[in-house]
């Protein structure tokens, strides 16, 4: 019995093979365009903005007058907003994941508080913006100040601390911890001597991450009324600021190409505090983080 | 592991000195006994630590409480000036007239809708492609250059994404187009699809790379090219894993806002036109918000009201994709 007819074969194998070599450039070439776009990005936004990029730039308030604009209020501001966000969201989202990994029993409740994360993440920053608006605008009376934006950007980053922070103490291995208890260590003892000591470098990287993830959103500061155009810097928490990603906005949306120029030049100084931020996370990732 | 073993060496050096000290005088048991007397006051915090956390972890769960009950009682004061009826079926949305503005949804979520398929149209093929791609053709050192790149462009803020839609990509789509308005859904849409891109990519190549090895040499064993065995293997074999990040994807299209708020204009309408200006639910939001729309109007809590219509999108696209990863795994 011949099952396979051979002429057949050899002849759908010369479209099968072509189809092949094709497929695999096309793959290939979308990859690329991708990373073709990144570059044009990049590149556009350099271009663009570098006449503008210099120490007057970093140090001017914002002003009607292109030539005499600058960054500083905006830049000013994005430190404040970090200096809330780093603690609160640390704190709130450690503490939130040493409870998951280590006292949580298998229940409901906990289930519930899982699954109530992992939603939290898919929730659009903007609707963040609305509750910050209602609750610490309006019923804290917080006003449009640093400490408004920064609980509200706390709150919205809070999930990927807590999924960075989990999967640091997950890492840390159960031996040390019986180690530590066979000593006599109390619970809380090994979680403060041991674990955390060891999961910290995790931690960090996380909470770098989220915090560079905050100093680039938008939309709920927006949305909480901060102003887009600020000409004098904050004192106290209750005060009003202005940050980078606003800053970029309110040039973006003018007419003029002198302001857009100005746009790209502060989106130079927003990528470069990123990239720093970043490069230090890995940097902890790759020299403290250890395998086990 | 050695900073660990010393840092429980630090930790249990109390215990040691205590224990050197006092061989001859004491058995193990009193010194225990000691021991646990002394720290009456370490045993409260040993008590009240697990609460104390338990109460961290309640402020994400507090969150999306506060998110929704906001939401509701917000968008309730709205539906006291505005029917449900008028918010659902009504074609038109103007809200800035004083005496006899119109409040219909149908055209925020049909700038929603356009910018979101645009979005798909161009995400969906390409972050396919690259998964696959980086899965199965791609070198141990290409991936290594590729995924970081891929992390970066998905760690780019998003303003300025709106930034390169309006100065960059209409410009270019102008002159390709030129009954193109300078405001439109084309050029956000398009912006969109690449900012979602990698992240499509990047979770459909885990749920690829997940696919064991032995199916793949299966395939290629009787004689299938890597074309085949990439659409015909594996492909079905993370299906579920792919339609979920395509659904996660969506989702953030949805919820994306400066993008269509600096490249899409504010002229919400029920067209089918992808040149011209529209808003989506996002952009109005925003464009409210940077107004000056006095506290207790009706514009104001229209702003829940469409808060609400958004969230709820969302909400149910994330959960369709964490039903379908479960749903339809497969297990290897």
């Amino acid at each position: 019995m011949n099952l396979i007819n051979h002429e057949t074969v050899v002849k759908r194998m010369k479209s099968r093979l072509s189809k092949n070599s094709i497929s695999k450039w096309i793959f290939f070439a979308l990859t690329m365009f991708v990373l073709l776009i990144l570059g044009i990005l990049l590149f556009r936004i350099f271009s663009q903005g570098f006449g503008y990029l210099d120490l007057q730039f970093l140090q001017s308030l914002p002003s009607r007058k292109p030539e005499n604009a600058g960054v500083y209020a905006a830049l000013i501001g994005t430190i404040w907003l970090m200096a809330v966000v780093a603690p609160v969201s640390l704190l709130l989202g450690v503490g939130t994941a040493i409870y998951l990994e280590e006292y949580a029993k298998d229940n409901v409740i906990t289930n519930f508080i899982k699954v109530n994360i992992s939603n939290l993440a898919g929730v659009p920053s903007i609707v963040f913006g609305l509750l910050g608006l209602t609750v610490f605008v309006r019923a804290l009376a917080f006003g449009t100040s640093v400490l408004a934006a920064g609980l509200t950007m706390s709150l919205l980053v809070l999930p990927v601390i807590i999924v960075a922070a989990q999967e640091a103490i997950r890492a840390v291995p159960n031996q040390l911890r019986e180690a530590s208890f066979g000593l006599g260590a109390t619970k809380w003892q090994t979680i403060v001597r041991i674990v955390l000591p060891a999961a910290i470098p995790g931690i960090l990287t996380g909470g770098i991450l989220a915090l560079s993830r905050a100093i680039g959103e938008t939309a709920p500061l927006v949305v909480l009324g901060m102003p887009l155009f600020l000409a004098f810097l904050p004192k106290t928490l209750l005060d009003s600021i202005t940050v980078l990603p606003l800053q970029i906005y309110n040039w973006t949306g003018r007419p003029q190409v002198e302001f857009h120029a100005l746009a790209a030049a502060g989106i130079i100084v927003l990528l470069v505090m990123l990239i720093i931020m970043n490069s230090i996370a890995v940097l902890i990732r790759n020299k403290f983080q250890k395998r086990y | 592991m050695v900073k660990c073993a010393s840092h429980l060496v630090i930790g249990m050096k109390g215990v040691f000195k205590l224990a050197t000290q006092n061989t001859n005088s004491f058995s193990v048991q009193k010194m225990i006994q000691e021991k646990k007397k002394k720290k009456s006051a370490g045993g409260i915090t040993e008590k009240i630590m697990p609460y104390i956390l338990f109460l961290t972890a309640a402020v994400s769960v507090l969150t999306t409480i506060g998110i929704v009950l906001t939401l509701i009682f917000e968008t309730f004061l709205f539906f006291d000036a505005v029917s449900i009826k008028e918010f659902f079926t009504a074609k038109v949305w103007y809200p800035f007239s004083e005496t006899n503005g119109s409040f219909g949804i149908l055209p925020l979520v049909m700038g929603t809708l356009k910018v979101t398929v645009i979005a798909a149209i161009v995400a969906v093929p390409i972050g396919l492609a690259s998964a696959i791609y980086l899965s199965e053709y791609a070198t141990d050192s290409a991936r290594r250059i590729i995924k970081p790149i891929l992390e970066v462009l998905a760690g780019i803020p998003t303003i300025v994404y709106g930034f390169f839609a309006l100065t960059f990509v209409t410009p270019i789509l102008r002159d390709i187009i030129p009954s193109l308005e300078i405001f439109n859904a084309l050029s956000p849409g398009i912006v969109i699809g690449i900012m979602i891109t990698p992240m499509i990519a990047s979770l459909s190549e885990d749920a690829m790379t997940s696919v064991p090895n032995s199916m793949r040499e299966g395939a290629l064993a009787l004689g299938a090219t890597k074309f085949e065995v990439a659409i015909k293997v594996v492909l079905p074999a993370a299906i579920s894993g792919i339609v979920a990040s395509i659904v996660l994807g969506i989702s953030r299209a949805i919820g994306e806002t400066m993008i269509v708020a600096v490249a899409g204009g504010s002229t919400p309408n029920l067209e089918w036109d992808i040149t011209g200006s529209i808003q989506t639910m996002t952009a109005y939001i925003v464009q409210v918000s940077q107004g000056d729309v006095g506290y207790g109007t009706t514009i104001y809590y229209s702003i829940y009201a469409v808060g609400m219509t958004l969230f709820v999108f969302t909400l149910v696209m994330n959960l369709l994709a964490q039903y379908i990863t479960r749903r339809f795994r497969e297990e290897y």
